[in-house]
């Protein structure tokens, strides 16, 4: 065992895992994270904690993470490489594991144009590969990346991002190699819409032995609307919702919409199931947390697996 | 080139507010190349500031000159003759010019007339770009000539992020993803495998995060 | 030189060129009206008035066109007034004349 966390005993017993994420509130009220981590309790093997996701400041990531495990739910880290240098760095990841956090997400971060902050320097110190490589390097060989010794090992289950649906296509497996061979365990995708494309991604992954190697969890993310859907299409980069996929929401009248987007998720996540080489799903209702419950029972998947230690 | 944009009139207005005799001097460098600094330079923002200037009823004399360099301290010497006839020196030069100048006559203020801005090339009349951030530790041969500092938005050595979309960066549409043109280079000059690397952790001591830099060549003092 | 124009105390400059797709030297027209704008803002910025600069396209032969550009470009400007340069000259002679007077 790397961590020893829920997720990673979850996944070492060959169960089909389940994450959340908790989005933290954009003040310092910890009820707002109490409350989100009472939905997602008893429904995942973990929760994420999101860290100022498209640069929007919001309570960070350790303090999400420490109200989540208070309510009963493990949580796991999301650490992006472009508010913190290479210090901060290790000194957050010293902390997060001295307070038992032991689920780690490695990402490079939206760029700080998007949020309240477009004036805010540019740290990307170390990139999300080196962060990688930077925390397994902590954890297995007990040292900093200086070479000192630590007084303690960091223990981590060590997580990155791909997202199969950005540009150029060819490099993506590529760079999911690079990640797994920088030492992350667990990858957590995109949110997929585009089916085709993802099995496309995963023939491609697979072939390489990928999925044997790092433990794939197809992300999901249910759609509220029609709205909400070519909303995401436009303003998110990196995600690719086909108009097939819309028609289906949007063909349903206004009030029925949500209830159309829940069900679809929960045929995707079905198909999910099916496929070799995806070892469980990251399901991201975002500001929609009371329905994790609803899909993710919906999909067959509760109660959850307990895995002793 | 070292590039920069003029500043707006209303600050210069403001900063030349207290002198009635200045001289705006600029640079036959990198500001002419990048038309922001040069000789041509030099006679429109003074025109237009004895124009603003005596139009409020306060007028403005300015000796209009233009240097080799103001990075060179063999050109700046020329100045010192009359130097102090005047109350100021106003520079278009790029920031390096304009700090040695107030560095050899510290008895005259010394204004910014630009904003310098940064290492770039002229892709086409009219239209600079930036190339290069001055880390200090190039590695253009393993990225095909194309530098991931300074064109990709996040820095990143293993990109392309998650955002990059047909080619372009998540900031802007008008900006190029770094990384999907490093791709393409090594594509074209078979060099793919320098992509399956992990790569060291950048050294940033050697660029300006160290602290300001200097280099001392014993040779030739 | 434009500027320099009003320097020399002009209340409006009027710039003719060859009508476009016309000039003898290609695109000399097309990037004196450039030029021509620039002023146009810098005038602008420095309040004296963007409207005393003024770019026209004519071919060589329109007389009569040109006469009547003329007209309306001098129109325009007596209703500007003289430019504030002028106004702060005007103002600065008579101080002085009235200092000699004393």
């Amino acid at each position: 065992m790397k961590s020893g966390s829920n997720l990673e005993r979850v996944l070492a017993a060959g169960h089909f895992s389940v994450t959340a994420e908790c989005g933290p509130p954009r003040g310092a009220d910890p009820n707002v994270v109490l409350e989100k981590a009472a939905l997602v309790k008893g429904n995942v093997d973990a929760c994420n904690v999101t860290d100022n996701q498209t640069s929007v400041v919001r309570m960070s990531s350790l303090a999400g993470c420490m109200l989540v495990k208070d309510a009963g739910v493990e949580p796991l880290i999301q650490m992006v490489v472009r508010d913190r240098n290479r210090i901060a760095l290790q000194s957050d990841l010293l902390g997060a594991s001295a307070l038992g956090v032991r689920n780690l997400l490695c990402l490079s971060g939206d760029h700080q144009k998007f949020g309240d902050d477009p004036q805010a320097k540019n740290v990307f110190d170390i990139d999300s590969m080196q962060l990688i490589h930077m925390t397994k390097t902590m954890r297995d060989e007990g040292v900093f990346p200086s070479g000192d010794k630590l007084e303690g090992a960091p223990k981590f289950y060590i997580g990155c991002a791909v997202n199969p649906f950005a540009d150029p296509y060819e490099i993506r497996v590529a760079r999911l190699k690079l990640k797994m061979v920088a030492g992350a365990d667990f990858v957590q995708t995109q949110c997929i819409y585009n089916m085709p494309k993802f099995i496309q991604y995963m023939e491609d992954a697979k072939k390489q032995g990928l999925h044997e190697k790092i433990k794939i969890l197809a992300g999901v993310t249910p759609l509220k609307s029609a709205g909400m859907a070519k909303f995401m299409n436009r303003m998110v980069a990196g995600i690719d919702i086909p108009e097939d996929v819309i028609k289906r929401i949007a063909d349903e009248p206004k009030e029925k919409q949500a209830a159309k987007g829940i069900e679809v998720c929960i045929e995707q996540i079905g198909e999910l199931k099916e496929m070799e080489g995806i070892a469980g799903i990251h399901v991201m209702a975002i500001e929609w947390e009371e329905k994790l419950a609803e899909i993710i029972g919906g999909a067959g998947l509760l109660p959850r697996p307990v895995v002793e230690q | 080139m070292i590039t920069g944009t003029p500043k707006p009139i209303d600050e210069i207005l403001e900063m030349v507010e207290p002198y009635d005799n200045i001289i705006v001097a600029g640079c036959f460098g990198c500001v002419t190349v990048c038309r922001v600094g040069g000789d041509k330079e030099v006679q429109v923002l003074s025109s237009t500031l004895r124009l603003a200037r005596e139009a409020r009823g306060k007028k403005l004399e300015i000796k209009e000159v233009c240097l080799e360099r103001q990075c060179d301290p063999e050109y700046l010497e020329l100045m010192r003759p009359y130097v102090e006839d005047h109350q100021a020196v106003l520079s278009i030069a790029c920031g390096a010019g304009i700090q040695f100048l107030a560095e050899k006559f510290t008895i005259t203020p010394v204004l910014p007339g630009i904003n310098t801005g940064f290492l770039g090339v002229t892709e086409r009349q009219g239209e600079w770009a930036e190339r290069c951030q001055g880390c200090g530790d190039c590695v253009l041969h393993l990225t095909g000539g194309i530098c991931p500092v300074t064109r990709c938005a996040k820095s990143i050595f293993h990109g392309p992020c998650g955002g990059s979309v047909s080619g372009k960066c998540e900031v802007s549409k008008d900006v190029a993803c770094g990384w999907q043109l490093i791709l393409d280079r090594l594509k074209a000059l078979d060099q793919m495998e320098n992509y399956g690397k992990i790569k060291p952790y950048k050294g940033w001591d050697s660029s300006r995060d160290g602290g300001p830099r200097r280099i001392i060549r014993e040779d030739m003092i | 030189m434009l500027l320099k124009a009003f320097e020399n105390g002009a209340d409006g400059v009027m710039v003719i060129g060859c009508l476009e797709g016309d000039c003898h030297y290609v695109n000399g027209n097309i990037r004196a009206r450039a030029r021509v704008e620039r002023v146009y803002n810098i005038l602008g910025q420095i309040n004296i008035g963007p409207d005393r600069v003024r770019m026209y396209n004519l071919s060589a032969g329109e007389g009569a066109k040109f006469a009547a550009f003329a007209n309306e470009f001098v129109e325009k400007i007596e209703e500007l007034g003289p430019s504030p340069i002028n106004v702060s000259r005007k103002a600065e002679h008579q101080t002085s004349l009235q200092e000699v007077e004393r």
